[in-house]
């Protein structure tokens, strides 16, 4: 009595294993997805080019090591350094700038380093070292973790050289941005992450506006030549889709709570 | 404690309002993890059971191997199978990276030792009380296996739901070898990480409760199915 209903139940679950769509595979950063912004995306690309986009979300690093591999058919990523690397290695076909946004400082609203806006982030950054107020890093080879080291180095100062003030964490933005609300720190987060986030604590936007905080977002199909699995055509399909109008219509308009998060600036 | 309350709401306006993509992921975990309890046991149970029969040099060592790797730790099992199943990996051209058959794999790698090795457990007691009727009745290893299976099921059971435990919980190598992917291979537990990534721990906290229920539901299931805790059926 039990076997055949077993067997029966255990057929079902295999058999539905197989079935597969018309589909491609794209490593995202944290950011696109956790800021909402590919919910409001991938119901249009799939109406407008019938194509069934997998999400793969991970840091910068981790998706760059997933094109690498050729396990991703293209990879959206926001490191300009490490892209030109890849492409030039040989691993994308090339780069393809989206859209942007910036990065801030988030912080305790009271303020305990007592950051100025006028300074730049990179006074703020050293003030912060100084105070040696607590501060949570990404640590994990992200975009937004690589432009915090950028912007330590351009301080002249070290993290390696940190006290305990300085938590590297090794994770992604939410769940960094998670113990920096836990610990009342310091984070440098992309700002669609920011506004997404929904456990904010007292922390607040501490400093904004800095040149150097500009985070561009690239789309980067993974080259056939290495990979002669990847989907080619698909990939060509979805960056013609995000370097069009509708695309710019919709990564323009989407905004939380009145704050526009991303600014479209493809080239046709 | 309000987070935990606004998870308890959560969790019950999900279940009444039958919510599609809590049953998509819901449904999907009970396929990776089911299909890996059911090939693990099918592995598992004969290789206790034969453990505990047979005698041989290494016996000693291969127990407590076995025993050892109950603690399987599971990130580096997943990362292990995404190697091996990445493109660029041996197995590269099944194209199985980022499916449920990948995630499949790493839990039946997760949970094999553990269910075998408390098959083995149970098995070798019942042994010590069959071992003079099985020999004298002159039976091979093939007819013990079955019977010392067949009469030592409701333990088995118990080592299937112990992997089922193990499994359906695990969230450190169904996320590398299955990415989380929407609509594909999203399942409670990575579901519950992206969550609380996004700081949404009412929503995190709701899909927890749902998994705890979820596997009370599975073993009450297999009690009934197994008409185990019944006077004819011990």
């Amino acid at each position: 009595m039990i076997r055949p209903v077993l067997l029966a139940v255990l057929a079902t679950l295999f058999l539905a294993i197989g079935a597969k769509a018309e589909t491609m595979k794209l490593a995202v950063t944290t950011s696109f997805h956790n800021s909402g912004l590919s919910d409001i995306l991938l119901p249009v690309i799939k109406e407008d080019t019938g194509l069934d986009v997998q999400l793969l979300v991970v840091g910068t690093g981790q998706a760059l090591r997933l094109g690498e591999a050729g396990d991703v058919d293209a990879i959206l990523v926001h490191s300009r350094g490490a892209e030109e690397t890849f492409v030039e290695a040989g691993f994308g076909t090339h780069r393809r700038e989206i859209m942007y946004n910036d990065f801030v400082l988030i912080g305790p609203k009271s303020n305990p380093a007592g950051l100025a806006a006028p300074d730049g982030i990179v006074a703020a950054l050293a003030q912060i070292s100084q105070s040696k107020a607590t501060f949570v890093s990404r640590d994990d080879e992200s975009g937004t973790h690589k432009r915090e080291m950028s912007l330590w180095r351009r301080a002249g100062l070290n993290p390696e050289n940190f006290g305990p003030w300085y938590n590297a964490v090794g994770a992604g933005m939410g769940a960094a941005l998670n113990t920096a609300s836990g610990l009342s720190g310091h984070i440098l987060s992309d700002r669609a992450s920011w506004l997404n986030f929904g456990n904010k604590a007292d922390l607040a936007i501490l400093f904004e506006g800095d040149p150097l905080l500009f985070n561009q977002y690239a789309y980067i199909p993974i080259n056939p030549k290495k990979h002669p699995h990847v989907k080619q055509d698909p990939a060509a399909q979805l960056e013609n889709w995000l370097v069009g109008d509708r695309a710019k219509g919709l990564i323009n308009a989407y905004t939380i709570n009145g704050e526009v998060l991303f600014t479209f600036n493809a080239h046709p | 404690m309000d987070n935990i309350w606004d998870g308890i709401k959560a969790a019950v306006y999900l279940l009444v309002t039958f919510d599609r993509d809590l049953m998509e992921i819901t449904l999907r975990s009970l396929q990776v993890t089911l299909s890996a309890v059911a090939i693990s046991s099918f592995v598992a149970l004969p290789f206790g059971a034969w453990l505990a029969i047979r005698r041989f040099r290494l016996r000693r060592a291969a127990i407590a191997v076995l025993n050892a790797l109950m603690g399987l730790p599971p990130v580096v099992v997943g990362l292990v199978v995404y190697l091996l199943l990445s493109r660029s990996g041996p197995f590269g051209v099944l194209d199985l990276l980022f499916t449920p058959a990948a995630m499949i794999i790493a839990q039946v790698i997760i949970i094999t030792p553990l269910i075998a090795s408390i098959a083995h457990q149970a098995i070798r007691e019942l042994w010590a009380e069959y071992h003079d009727l099985l020999i004298s009745m002159n039976t091979t290893s093939g007819q013990r296996i079955r019977t010392l299976i067949w009469d030592g099921r409701r333990a088995l059971i118990t080592a299937a739901l112990a992997g089922f435990g193990r499994a359906i919980g695990e969230v450190g190598a169904i996320m590398i070898v299955g990415g989380n992917i929407d609509h594909a291979t999203r399942v409670l537990t990575t579901a519950i990480a992206l969550e609380t990534g996004k700081g949404d721990f009412a929503l995190a906290l709701g899909l927890g409760f749902v998994l705890i229920f979820l596997s009370l539901l599975v073993n009450f299931a297999t009690h009934a199915l197994g008409r185990t805790e019944r006077g004819k059926f011990w």
